[in-house]
């Protein structure tokens, strides 16, 4: 397999120098595995079994390992990118879902969901090193690219939690709307966009102050409100465009990042969940959890080319080089 | 025991956090009334009797809100009151629901509900009615002052009826039972059955003969013999004979209703949505597993909080608007937010369709489709409602009035033509 896959990558070299070899990792909930894609060809490639449940990843900054949450056997484990076999596991706490990574790389903030903590963990020495309080069901968590603050999210409590990452204390925490479910800074960590499941809303943050500066209510005509429940946010590189994973409305919204002004809904896979760009920012991918597929974007026309079946319950999702 | 430390250490630290608001804290008071029962007749002696349900729900809602209010100044406290059996209830709740006090979570039956909401001193409060699911206290008996946390017996069959027509089985055999909650359930179901093309092919009553000879291995099929049907609907809320029914009835066919597959707010077999998160704290505060009077208990404390939190405010006027006002969105594990039906105070959710061990499906089912949302293709939706002592919102007629504004006779008159001029005047500028 892995012997096929350079040839692929040779030819693909050779035929034309402009595409580039890129592999999109995929956990899937309910088959207990990850899912190798190959995007540009638009195929699946194999899945390779993880471990009970597998829901968040994140890839290490020299993409020589994944980080998986295997939820059910209440680990995080460590998987290196050539043959997928795991290397190590991290002390997450219990049910780890959701996590993040710092920009070098060495430290992993995972939500407890079940009891009210952000665990934060050493990657060199696999140690747990802090746990801090948060509030009622944590979930949506980041790690600002200058690796100042770490935010949390707490679904019951509605509030985002401002975390120094010197000394791993709450500093401050902003009222949002309900259930908050994703939080993403902008690159020049400017902004934090957060989610909000049940209002429908989009809350774009402004970081100096811990306010929220917009609120975008995520209306889309022909469909009921009670089905927009915006999860997954990412917003790219230039700051031009965000996105927003609107779950049972099967769509992911284009917006201004500029204006804050909607640009367009996509039509993708059923409850659309997480969202990942591919490595230069050309296209977004997308689990789509009830669909058992993910929607390749075409992020310079802003449509949707392809659709590629994963396996059962497409979860967390990122793409490497 | 680590966890509590941790809990009281990370409540300390806020505490320390937060000195800036010690000065300042807003306190919201909270009344939980409920009245002891004494312990009622049952068929199985597997679950174990519950005194006051809803009260650790209500707990566990006060506790959530205050992790919040630890970080907006507000304070949020529980004045639990318990009537005994044959306690003075209106004297207790006079003496107890003090002025200072106006939202209080209802663990009482609809006459107690009623008797304390037409109080002279109940004008001011608010009630959550975490307990009942009368149908006419949703309609034409429902006072102003009292919202109702659990589905209505109509919300709860129209889920029923939805599913069994997904699955095509549209020939319903209806067996109820003595009681007058029995023929109300009945009632909603024969609404139901109505409603989406459902045919009674057969309707009995349950008479309870006790007879020394007779068993129900022997009574129930000769019971349900003669009709041809899709599913027994058995209409026994109180459970003294429906569970009689499965696997005993003449011709092999599932029992839905009060037993067999039923209609709840919430269930044991519930996961999906963050709900097992709940679920599993229940079970560590209250040692059992959580009912759904506990739910609504919780989803009451947890609506005031959203309310108190939102509007910064223990006032009963900004609370009020902003429960039945549309920013609201309760947050319920059940997929979709829970909001008020402004006409009649109840709260929109979906309905679980459950069996002992499996959550078989969830109401509203897939493809009932309404204008506004489809949680109201559940129960009654505005147009049928009766009830019109609800608050008034753009959205309601013009003409609709509410009974406050009848008894000051003299607004009464310009308030309906003021009305009435701004909606044709609104319909001429929208032409």
């Amino acid at each position: 397999m892995k012997k096929g896959f350079f040839i692929t990558a040779m030819v693909t070299t050779l035929l034309g120098a402009t595409v580039q070899a890129e592999t999109v990792i995929v956990t899937l909930e309910k088959d207990n595995a990850l899912a190798i894609i190959d995007p540009i060809a638009g195929k699946l490639l194999k899945t390779v079994d993880i471990g009970q449940r597998p829901r968040g990843i994140a890839l290490s900054p020299d993409n020589k390992y994944l980080y998986v949450a295997t939820s059910d056997d209440n680990t995080v484990k460590i998987i290196e990118t050539e043959n997928y076999e795991e290397v190590g596991r991290l002390p997450s706490g219990e049910d780890p879902e959701t996590f993040a990574l710092n920009p070098a790389g060495d430290r992993l903030y995972v939500s407890n969901e079940d009891d009210h903590l952000v665990t934060v963990i050493d990657v060199i020495n696999r140690k747990e090193i802090a746990q801090i309080k948060v509030g009622i069901e944590p979930e949506g968590i980041a790690v600002s690219s200058d690796n100042k603050w770490v935010v949390s999210a707490s679904e019951t409590t509605n509030m985002i939690h401002w975390i120094d990452v010197e000394t791993n204390q709450i500093v401050e925490n902003t009222l949002v709307d309900a259930r908050p479910r994703a939080a993403s800074f902008t690159a020049d960590n400017s902004q934090l966009w957060v989610t909000s499941e049940m209002a429908g809303t989009l809350m774009v943050l402004d970081v100096a102050s811990k306010q929220i500066i917009k609120k975008i209510k995520l209306d889309i005509p022909s469909v009921t409100t009670d089905k927009i429940q915006p999860v997954g946010v990412v917003i790219d590189k230039e700051r031009r465009w965000g996105y927003v994973a609107i779950g049972p409305a099967n769509r992911v919204a284009v917006i201004n990042a500029q204006t804050f002004e909607i640009e367009k809904f996509l039509l993708v896979g059923q409850r659309v969940w997480n969202l990942a760009f591919s490595p230069d920012q050309k296209r977004l991918y997308t689990t789509n959890g009830r669909s058992n597929d993910i929607s390749i974007i075409d992020l310079e026309n802003h449509k949707v080319t392809k659709s590629v079946a994963v396996g059962r319950f497409p979860w967390g999702l990122v793409s490497k080089p | 025991m680590k966890r509590l430390v941790g809990r009281i250490a990370f409540l300390m630290v806020l505490a320390v956090i937060n000195s800036a608001y010690a000065e300042n804290i807003q306190k919201i008071k909270i009344s939980y009334i409920a009245q002891e029962r004494k312990i009622p007749a049952a068929l199985s002696n597997l679950d174990d009797f519950v005194q006051y349900k809803g009260m650790q729900g209500a707990e566990i809602a006060i506790a959530d809100n205050n992790t919040t209010g630890q970080f907006t100044g507000q304070k949020f406290e529980l004045n639990k009151v318990v009537v005994p059996v044959d306690g003075d209830i209106i004297q207790l709740f006079k003496q107890q629901v003090t002025d200072d006090i106006t939202l209080v979570i209802s663990n009482l039956p609809a006459v107690q509900l009623k008797q304390l909401a037409d109080l002279d001193s109940a004008k001011d409060k608010l009630f959550f009615d975490a307990t009942t699911s009368d149908d006419d206290l949703r309609n034409e008996q429902c006072r102003q002052n009292v919202l109702h946390m659990l589905p209505s017996r109509s919300m709860r069959a129209d889920a029923l009826a939805q599913y069994m027509m997904k699955k095509r089985w549209n020939k319903w055999f209806l067996v109820t039972g003595m009681t007058k909650e029995d023929k109300l359930y009945a009632k909603a179901i024969k609404r139901a059955a109505s409603r989406f093309g459902m045919t009674l092919v057969k309707e009995k009553q349950w008479t309870h003969t006790y007879d020394a000879r007779r068993t129900a291995q022997l009574d129930v099929p000769v019971f349900t013999q003669g009709a041809d049907y899709d599913v027994l609907v058995v209409a026994d809320e109180q459970g003294l004979f429906g569970e009689y029914f499965e696997y005993r009835s003449w011709i092999p066919r599932p029992v839905i209703g009060t037993q067999g597959l039923v209609p709840t707010a919430w269930h044991e077999t519930h996961e999906q949505w963050g709900a097992v998160q709940i679920q599993n704290r229940f079970k560590k505060v209250a040692g059992r597993g959580m009912h759904e009077q506990d739910y609504a208990a919780y989803l009451a404390g947890r609506s005031i909080g959203e309310a108190a939190v939102r509007t910064k405010s223990n006032q009963l006027q900004m609370i009020k608007s902003y429960l039945m006002g549309d920013e609201f969105a309760l947050q319920g594990y059940k997929g979709k937010p829970l909001s008020f039906r402004a006409w009649n105070g109840q709260l929109r959710q979906p309905v679980l369709l459950a069996a002992a061990r499996s959550l078989v499906a969830v109401a509203p089912v897939e493809g009932f489709l309404h204008p506004k949302t489809e949680l109201d293709t559940l129960g009654y939706d505005q147009p049928e409602s009766a009830c019109n002592q609800g608050e008034v919102s753009e959205k309601t007629l013009p003409t609709t009035i509410n009974k406050t504004e009848l008894n000051n006779s003299e607004s009464t008159v310009q308030k309906i033509i003021q009305r009435l001029k701004n909606y044709y005047n609104k319909f001429n500028g929208n032409k």
